[in-house]
């Protein structure tokens, strides 16, 4: 089975307000997909309801063959949230703590397998350069590298796909560059499919294999060319930044 | 000359505040990291009500407290779960009804004196039902929370990201519920009600000064209740002290006393740099 996610004919609505229109797509395993769209085109809606955590009014949501409302297998799933890293700044934790922690899927009730569970959060720490501040809590490090710990987090668990709100949100430059270049390896090397919501098509445009835009309420697929004007528009007319009061840097 | 152990009321006082010194800091990390430090306070005013329903009805009041907590704390739940963009309404709202339900029902009980015991608690005064009841509810809240020590990191820190782990989120949080309800009504009728939050959130602050991994937070934060109980015993036995009132009392010094030495290390330092 190749096609991990279907989202067929999919419509929902905020009270009388609809925000998401008959939206249709579906991503085969090693996908790299943004979804791109004004703010208020209803990206975070769209990754709320693949989380399950709406339903929807029409169209149904298949994930690996199976209808959202009886998918429970979860921790196939490795989610980042926006700002998940300084939502969790001042948690008194270690980087190692708080990546192991996700492998709790594969512990039994006894909690068995702690030395592979020990070289998984290791080799998770590594894929993302962060092994050497495994140690570190949570709070001294910079915000580039907390979200470097959240992205561990998720690849510990081996995800068969991950879904990213917007991970570059307040992140500066070099370190969003470097951030592509992990996931695009991880992309490429295993095969992991994946869905990111961003404002920044001009960094992502190299990395990702589709780009999605969500405008009205509809989604439609750019090719190169449409995506090339889709730039010029924004060179023109910049989406502003969401409110941050804080700059990660590595 | 006779030593302060060699009291019966002493000795149960020492086991009972030992046990909730084990027990009332690790509820105290989950509400303090869920930011919910006041959700100890808006229970134990709750359990007041409870205590003087207890009272009026002629039932054991810690038992009407243990019920007030605990319809209190799903309360608190289901209207954080209703308006989580302001989760600390919710506390705010059961507050304000268990101090009125409280205030209301006290004028109906005829013993004053049993009921504001309550206020400031009697940890030298207590009976062989409630070092029974102590005993179970830390047994019991010590053992969930090992078992659950996991599932409550990953609550606390990302319920969203929790869910998708494969915690049971829902199950999760209704036991943390109950126990939290459980041990702050009996905790209430040592310690004292109005005392009780502060309990749970000193030895927890205390101990994220200090240490240096969540693990060793939760180690920290039971040392730092262990030291703050006993010495308060102590200090209150010889000073004829309020012995619940001592103990915070002599946790908020410790914080104070770290928080300065903090600030002065940590300028000592950057100044050296």
């Amino acid at each position: 089975m190749d096609t991990i996610l279907e989202v067929k004919h999919l419509s929902f609505a905020y009270g009388s307000q609809p925000i998401l229109s008959d939206v249709s797509f579906s991503l085969k395993r090693g996908d790299f997909a943004a979804i791109i769209g004004v703010n208020g085109a209803g990206k975070s809606t769209l990754m709320k309801l693949l989380l399950a955590e709406l339903s929807p009014q029409q169209g149904e949501i298949t994930l690996f063959g199976q209808a959202l409302s009886h998918f429970r297998d979860w921790p196939k799933i490795g989610y980042v949230p926006q700002n998940g890293a300084a939502a969790s700044e001042n948690f008194p934790a270690t980087a190692e703590e708080i990546v192991r922690a996700n492998l709790y899927s594969q512990t039994g009730f006894l909690r068995l397998g702690g030395k592979r569970q020990r070289e998984q959060t290791r080799q998770a720490l590594e894929s993302v350069n962060m092994l050497p501040y495994a140690k570190r809590m949570l709070s001294e490090l910079s915000g580039g590298q907390q979200q470097r710990v959240m992205l561990a987090r998720v690849l510990a668990a081996s995800p068969r796909m991950m879904l990213l709100d917007e991970p570059t949100t307040g992140v500066d430059a070099q370190t969003v560059q470097s951030l592509y270049e992990l996931l695009g390896s991880l992309n490429r090397e295993t095969g992991l499919t994946i869905i990111m919501i961003t404002h920044d098509i001009a960094g992502a445009m190299d990395t990702v294999s589709r780009v999605l835009c969500l405008e009205d309420g509809s989604l439609v697929e750019l090719n190169h060319a449409q995506l090339l004007d889709e730039m010029k528009h924004r060179h023109k007319h910049p989406i502003p930044p969401k409110q941050t009061n804080r700059t990660y840097s590595v | 000359m006779v030593s302060i152990l060699d009291y019966e009321f002493m000795q149960r006082a020492f086991l009972v505040g030992i046990l909730l010194a084990a027990t009332v800091p690790c509820i105290g990390i989950v509400v303090v990291l869920k930011r919910l430090s006041m959700m100890g306070d808006a229970l134990s005013h709750t359990s007041l009500a409870g205590v003087a329903a207890g009272l009026v009805l002629g039932i054991n009041p810690i038992l009407g407290a243990v019920a007030a907590c605990i319809a209190a704390a799903l309360s608190i739940e289901a209207i954080r779960k209703k308006i989580p963009k302001y989760s600390e309404l919710s506390i705010a709202i059961i507050l304000s009804a268990g101090v009125g339900l409280a205030g209301v029902l006290s004028s109906f009980v005829k013993s004053a004196a049993n009921f504001n015991s309550f206020l400031f608690g009697s940890i030298v005064a207590i009976s062989d039902f409630e070092l029974i009841l102590v005993c179970c509810i830390s047994a019991a809240v010590l053992v969930c929370f090992l078992v659950l020590y996991r599932e409550l990191f990953l609550i606390t820190l990302d319920e969203r990201t929790a869910r998708l782990a494969g915690v049971p989120v829902k199950t999760v949080n209704f036991i943390f519920t109950i126990l939290t309800a459980v041990t702050v009504s009996v905790a209430a009728r040592t310690v004292g009600a109005l005392i009780i939050s502060s309990l749970m959130v000193i030895p927890v602050t205390c101990a994220m000064q200090i240490a240096r991994s969540y693990r060793k937070t939760v180690l920290w934060s039971i040392v730092f209740a262990l030291l703050f109980t006993v010495s308060g015993l102590f200090l209150s036995y010889y000073a004829r002290l309020r012995p619940g009132a001592t103990i915070v009392l002599i946790g908020v010094v410790v914080l104070v006393v770290i928080l300065l030495a903090k600030s002065l290390f940590g300028a000592r330092g950057r100044a050296g740099a």
